[in-house]
């Protein structure tokens, strides 16, 4: 070895090419959504990456602590838009644990059944757009057929297609009809693995895709770890650390499904988990079905929950907890509890402080993508540039829910 | 412990957790309570790094998931920044908080987690905590060249700087934010359950225990067990006094006194504005005589002039209310 040569540049003559520094965002549709990264390239090698996020930061955890329970709750469908429900159902565990307000059998097995069909809905839109950022358009269309089927199921439940606010401290808002049930059974047999299969199958194997992310940002166990990395991260990882297993809440423990995990770390891996994650919510919802028990849908506790429209006309009672809970809301006991539930991308946890009025004193969130967003720098080091969009459409991020 | 009835996420039991790491954190150790079946413990603030050191080699809590600020601003170390650990291994959740004031430092645990940096930077932006040691404290969250840390407790909910597009200057503007109506916030302490009432002179009453407005601040991180106090939604604790002193607690201010100037008077006619009076017109001064009594007729003798004052009035008197019902000839 010759000491230290400096590389001189073939076009420029003498003159040595230093880094320069480029923009990718706020507005750029591999983005997916305002982020901008502050990109240091070498030539076409990213040498270093400083994403700037908040720039859809609206203030919600702020704008909770005046509002009364209830009213904060439709403030987390529009965190993460791409699965409304798994949002919530943090915000509602976290009350009833406040609380400590027993949910019917029948409502738990709704949530699951929805917080399910979210997952689907919510990698549904990932899976595709990650495909279409590294270079394939068809998949995304076909998935796409099946997002616009699972949010018709949330029209039929709740009467809105993506922000349903149809979970609730103390059960579900109301019962779902049968037909629905039969609806959903009926896609999850047919529908959802023709087309899914379909379109998984164009790309799965294909080499373009392969080449695009096997071994593209590659995270070991031990960074996955130091990172903060959670869902379908972490177990691309080889970590098969999953909340629904692990830690279950509702009657995830009555559930039988199998936890993905990767082997190489890399954005395929992640591709996989998300896929085979999908099979197994399918599996999940079908148990659901199968499972669901009859009775109610919400803890009969009014100081909780609202009366039926029918009750309220007959009962003075029913009528009073009715107007409380509409105006005043109800008191939560003081206290603070963290809680955090498997959410489509991530371990999404809601750290509540209640000083025992009926609004929340704190209200944190925690956003899934913040931490995997904030690894974007050494995931992405050393790769080429056009990497990054698949790093980014492989972490799964949704600027609702990171910049909240 | 409560019977647990709720169905949130279930862990590894608490049981002895709570003694085992008290006595491994030792001196750093400040308070330790488990309530709601969550184990919370304060450390010392200058010693949070070898705590956390402590419990992530020692006690397996491999990852931080979180860190969050909290402001009680009575407190004369007026934040919290609560760290959430969670051991993959043992399957067990813990909160490890520090007290902070605006000019002391919380040392930094970026040496100990990478993830920390935007955490810290989030509760550095929102708080304005500062974390000694984190060589990246930006702001993260808010614009850029922003003023000021909004999840304090003593900043408006509305802010200060509003932005919009102006077509004047062609790019957009900053301007202090006004609104048409300022912001409502609405008194919730019921006179069923918490307010004390005395009547004025009542000297015969029994001495009132302080009413709950005034009782001692009962904060969610008082040492206090779940023993010791049954969850109840008895009388609320409220942390700070509810009271609607200022006029912008209850939606008065300048712009609705401005809105409110611009009411019809009665009796004007300047009817612009709708729904806003009657708009009856101001009778104006004509030329013409008063037109007076009618003269006489065949079957309707002449009347004395009435000695009322109405006559003399300037507007119009008041239509009679109709009555509800007409009286018909029907009635038996």
């Amino acid at each position: 070895m010759a000491g230290l040569i400096q590389e001189a540049s073939p076009t420029t003559g003498e003159e040595v090419v230093s880094n320069y520094t480029i923009n990718f965002g706020p507005q750029h549709p591999a983005a997916h959504g305002v982020l901008r990264l502050v990109m240091e390239l070498d030539g076409e090698i990213i040498e270093r990456i400083d994403p700037h996020v908040g720039l859809l930061h609206r203030g919600t955890e702020k704008l909770i602590e005046h509002k009364t329970y209830l009213q904060a709750l439709p403030y987390f469908d529009r965190l993460d838009y791409c699965s409304p429900l798994c949002m919530e159902h943090s915000y509602v565990l976290a009350i009833e644990k406040l609380l400590n307000v027993e949910v019917p059998l029948r409502g738990q097995y709704l949530r699951v059944l929805f917080a399910e069909l979210t997952r689907i809905k919510n990698h549904m839109l990932n899976l595709g757009s990650h495909i279409m950022d590294v270079g394939a358009m068809t998949p995304n269309l076909w998935l796409f057929e099946l997002r616009e089927d699972c949010m018709n199921f949330y029209e039929r439940a709740s009467g809105a297609r993506m922000h349903a606010a149809w979970f609730r401290p103390g059960g579900v808002r109301g019962d779902v009809p049968l037909k629905l049930l039969t609806d959903i059974g009926d896609w999850v047999d047919t529908r959802l693995p023709r087309l899914f299969e379909d379109a998984i199958s164009l790309v799965a194997d294909n080499r373009i895709f392969k080449q695009r992310n096997v071994d593209v940002a590659k995270v070991s166990k031990e960074d996955a770890i130091a990172w903060g990395f959670s869902g379908p991260m972490i177990r691309a990882s080889g970590i098969p650390w999953d909340l629904r297993k692990s830690q279950p809440y509702d009657v995830y423990d009555r559930m039988d499904f199998e936890v993905p995990v990767g082997t190489n770390g890399d954005c395929y891996d992640r591709f996989l988990v998300r896929c085979e994650e999908v099979r197994q919510s399918a599996r999940i919802i079908k148990q659901c079905l199968a499972e669901m028990p009859d009775g109610p849908v919400s803890t009969t506790d009014r100081k909780v929950f609202p009366p039926r429209r029918a009750e309220m006309k007959s009962s003075m009672e029913a009528l009073i907890h009715h107007f409380k809970l509409f105006t005043e809301g109800f008191h939560v006991p003081a206290g603070e509890v963290y809680v955090a539930t498997e959410s489509p991308k991530g371990e999404f946890g809601v750290y509540l402080v209640s000083d025992g009025s009926n609004k929340p004193y704190r209200c944190k969130i925690r956003p899934t993508a913040f931490s995997h967003l904030q690894a974007m720098d050494f995931m992405s080091k050393g790769h080429m540039l056009p990497d990054a969009t698949a790093i980014l459409g492989a972490i799964d991020v949704v600027f609702g829910e990171c910049d909240r | 412990m409560a019977t647990v009835l709720h169905s949130a996420p279930r862990f590894a039991s608490n049981e002895g957790v709570k003694n085992t790491l008290a006595g491994a954190l030792g001196a750093m150790l400040l308070d330790a309570k488990e309530e709601h079946g969550e184990i919370v413990l304060t450390v010392e603030r200058d010693r949070i790094e070898d705590a956390l050191r402590l419990l992530r080699d020692e006690h397996d809590y491999q990852q931080l998931m979180e860190i969050a600020g909290v402001d009680f601003p009575s407190r004369p170390e007026r934040f919290e920044v609560v760290y959430m650990l969670l051991s993959l291994t043992k399957n067990h959740r813990i909160m490890v908080k520090v007290t902070a004031a605006e000019r002391t430092p919380v040392p930094t645990v970026t040496t100990l987690w990478p993830v920390a940096g935007w955490l810290e930077r989030e509760v550095f932006d929102l708080f304005g905590v500062v974390f000694d040691g984190n060589t990246d404290l930006r702001r993260i969250l808010t614009d850029y060249g922003f003023e000021g840390h909004p999840f304090r407790k003593d900043f408006p909910l509305t802010g200060y700087q509003e932005v919009r597009y102006s077509e004047e200057h062609k790019r957009v503007v900053y301007q202090p934010v006004d609104l048409p109506q300022d912001f409502r916030s609405f008194e919730f302490m019921s006179p069923w359950e918490g307010a004390d009432y005395v009547l004025p002179g009542d000297e015969k009453a029994e001495p009132v225990p302080p009413a709950p407005n005034a009782r001692p601040m009962v904060e969610p991180s008082s040492g206090k067990t779940s023993e010791a106090k049954p969850e109840t939604r008895g009388p609320a604790p409220v942390e700070v006094k509810k009271t609607t002193d200022k006029p912008e607690d209850v939606g008065y201010g300048e712009a609705t006194d401005k809105k409110a100037a611009k009411k019809v008077a009665r009796g004007s006619t300047d009817a612009t504005i709708a729904g806003q009076g009657h708009g009856n017109p101001t009778p104006e001064a004509t030329s013409l005589p008063d037109p007076g009594v009618p003269d006489p007729t065949e079957d309707r003798p002449a009347k004395r002039p009435r000695k009322s004052k109405a006559s003399d009035s300037e507007t119009p008197p008041e239509p009679k209310p109709r009555s509800r019902r007409k009286k018909t000839g029907g009635d038996s």
